[in-house]
């Protein structure tokens, strides 16, 4: 057997997912038994079975990539229940299995294809949408490029509707239907909780996160995912600022994307400069703003 | 020996592997350590903590970075993103080597994220050698290769795992990061001497030492990084050292972490052997 075959023909094993109860499947990825599968290419020794060796690799596969996804997921796993999650992600990495050299892009289809695949949430479908874009976020805030700070003197000589503001890579523009955001740092408190907490004290934390999914009513928000002395934080903002800044991104002139954001706004004509100007000045301190390519 | 074109001409001493849980420990306390090995995909990132982190351990420590994906001995062909993310970071730690897996791991772009053993055959060790070269090319530094533990053989091979390690190291002109608890474990898995492995070792391409600890199960052993060095292990070390010289020593520890002083504490029983090897060298 030359190499490729051999790798192809063990990892199509290995990335099988494993039964009920965590074994290796009985029948092989090709149709047949699985022993003999594994007895094709792997050698038994005097303890183990050649199912039994293959078997090693399959289930440390499964416990590895699922721990990626519960380590990503806790909100969606909160959302859908600890084994619906299990069924999900399996299936997930099934369709998606990793294409990067790294963990932390496991989760990074998971939306488009919770989209596709709406039977897994039922009822929950929006919510579960909206978690996965948060936690997803949360992963490209946490380690997404900075680029220098814009400083006011970047601005001389350029300031007015023309001007172009970029903003900072890792910054995350997010529209939800459901305060996720709420439920997300209720389930992380949670986690942070248990580390030496008793089994009662865990079980009457899931109830409560349990609950908090169940009465979590639609809402729709606004949230930038950002960073401050590089931890990740939400924070709310009004629908206005998501659309001035939704429209820098898409590297809009700042009056352009001023009249986007006021076009359908309940925000009287005569308020809207103090707002904006508050806007910009709670984004500058926040250091959401770069220097563009020409400025630097 | 110990400090040879496989390690940069340095002498490292006993380092340990940065992991998150100290680093609170490191940065405030600032201990004395030798060196620190840092898992090289966990900062090929754009930015964040992880980087903000690695740039003030680079301040005070000398850092050698350990790759857990580059899979040599994958039939396909190299990951390009993989390769110049890892450049960015040789850039920035300026490690004076590099080490990762004699193993595979992916395989039509899909990944296992796991440490699969090789078939011992000439077609692997030729495809395996071609890739460490192209990677020591491309990124301009020394590579040394890990020996990795196994549960499974396989019918093709050749050869045993130590002529495997030989047959790549001489194709490649590479380094060997000498991992003795990885021998051990697979001994005990696979029937063999590790003594024997250890002995056939090129001792002048020997860069670096590995020392953990396992988990013992009923028919087998995992590598699981989560216990202190057992004492077959240490006298696996004694006899690398022995043959390889006064050669940089890192212990790894990945789960359920003890504190850094315990971790340290431990790494630096290799001090033992280490002096014992520089006196017999010396008289």
């Amino acid at each position: 057997m030359k190499l490729m075959e051999l790798q192809r023909t063990m990892a199509r094993a290995v990335m099988q997912p494993l039964t009920r109860t965590e074994r290796m499947q009985r029948k092989s990825p090709a149709g047949g038994a699985m022993s003999a599968y594994a007895s094709r290419f792997i050698k038994p020794n005097d303890r183990l079975t050649s199912f039994e060796r293959l078997e090693i690799y399959n289930r440390q596969y499964w416990f590895r990539v699922l721990s990626g996804m519960i380590e990503d997921f806790p909100g969606l796993r909160v959302v859908l229940g600890e084994r619906r999650f299990e069924e999900m992600a399996k299936a997930y990495l099934c369709d998606h299995p990793s294409r990067s050299f790294t963990l932390r892009n496991l989760g990074s289809r998971l939306e488009a294809w919770v989209h596709k695949h709406p039977g897994w949430a039922g009822a929950k479908q929006n919510l579960a949408l909206d978690i996965v874009r948060l936690e997803w976020a949360d992963v490209e805030a946490f380690d997404g490029k900075a680029e220098p700070a814009l400083r006011p003197e970047d601005l001389s000589g350029t300031a007015g509707p023309s001007l172009r503001l970029k903003l900072q890579p890792y910054i995350q523009l997010l529209d939800l239907r459901y305060p996720v955001d709420d439920l997300l740092l209720e389930v992380r408190k949670g986690d942070e909780d248990t580390d030496f907490a008793s089994n009662a004290f865990q079980e009457r934390r899931k109830r409560k996160r349990v609950q908090a999914v169940a009465k979590l009513k639609p809402a729709e928000i606004y949230l930038v995912v950002h960073r401050v002395d590089y931890s990740v934080y939400f924070r709310r903002i009004d629908r206005e600022e998501f659309l001035i800044l939704g429209a820098l991104r898409q590297g809009k002139p700042l009056g352009k994307a001023i009249e986007i954001a006021f076009r359908k706004s309940s925000i009287a004509p005569d308020k809207r400069a103090s707002r904006v100007q508050e806007w910009f000045q709670n984004w500058a301190a926040l250091g959401w703003f770069c220097r563009t390519e020409e400025k630097t | 020996m110990a400090a040879n074109r496989f390690n940069g001409y340095t002498d490292y001493g006993i380092g340990i592997g940065l992991r998150a849980p100290h680093y609170q420990h490191i940065l405030t306390r600032k201990p004395v350590v030798d060196w620190f090995e840092i898992i090289s995909e966990n900062f090929m990132i754009d930015g964040g903590r992880p980087l903000h982190i690695l740039d003030q351990i680079l301040e005070q420590y000398k850092v050698v970075q350990h790759g857990v994906s580059m899979y040599f001995g994958s039939a396909e062909k190299l990951n390009r993103e993989h390769l110049r993310r890892l450049k960015e970071l040789v850039k920035r730690t300026k490690t004076p080597w590099l080490t990762d897996h004699l193993c595979w791991g992916s395989v039509d772009g899909r990944y296992t994220h796991d440490l699969l053993p090789m078939p011992y055959t000439f077609e692997a060790a030729r495809i395996t050698a071609q890739k460490v070269r192209e990677v020591r090319d491309f990124l301009e530094i020394p590579v040394a290769v890990e020996n990795v533990s196994s549960y499974a053989e396989y019918h093709v091979s050749e050869m045993t795992e130590w002529e495997f390690l030989n047959e790549v190291v001489e194709g490649a002109d590479c380094g060997i990061l000498l991992d003795v608890n990885n021998i051990y474990v697979s001994s005990q898995n696979h029937n063999f001497d590790p003594f024997t492995y250890v002995n056939s070792v090129p001792a002048e391409r020997v860069a670096q030492i590995h020392i953990a600890g396992h988990s013992k199960y009923r028919k087998y052993i995992l590598d699981t990084h989560d216990h202190p060095v057992i004492d077959p292990v240490w006298k696996l070390y004694e006899r690398a050292i022995h043959r390889a010289g006064h050669t940089a020593t890192l212990l790894e520890w990945d789960d359920s972490i003890p504190t850094f002083q315990e971790v340290h504490e431990e790494a630096l029983k290799a001090n033992r052997f280490l002096r014992a090897t520089a006196l017999a060298t010396a008289v």
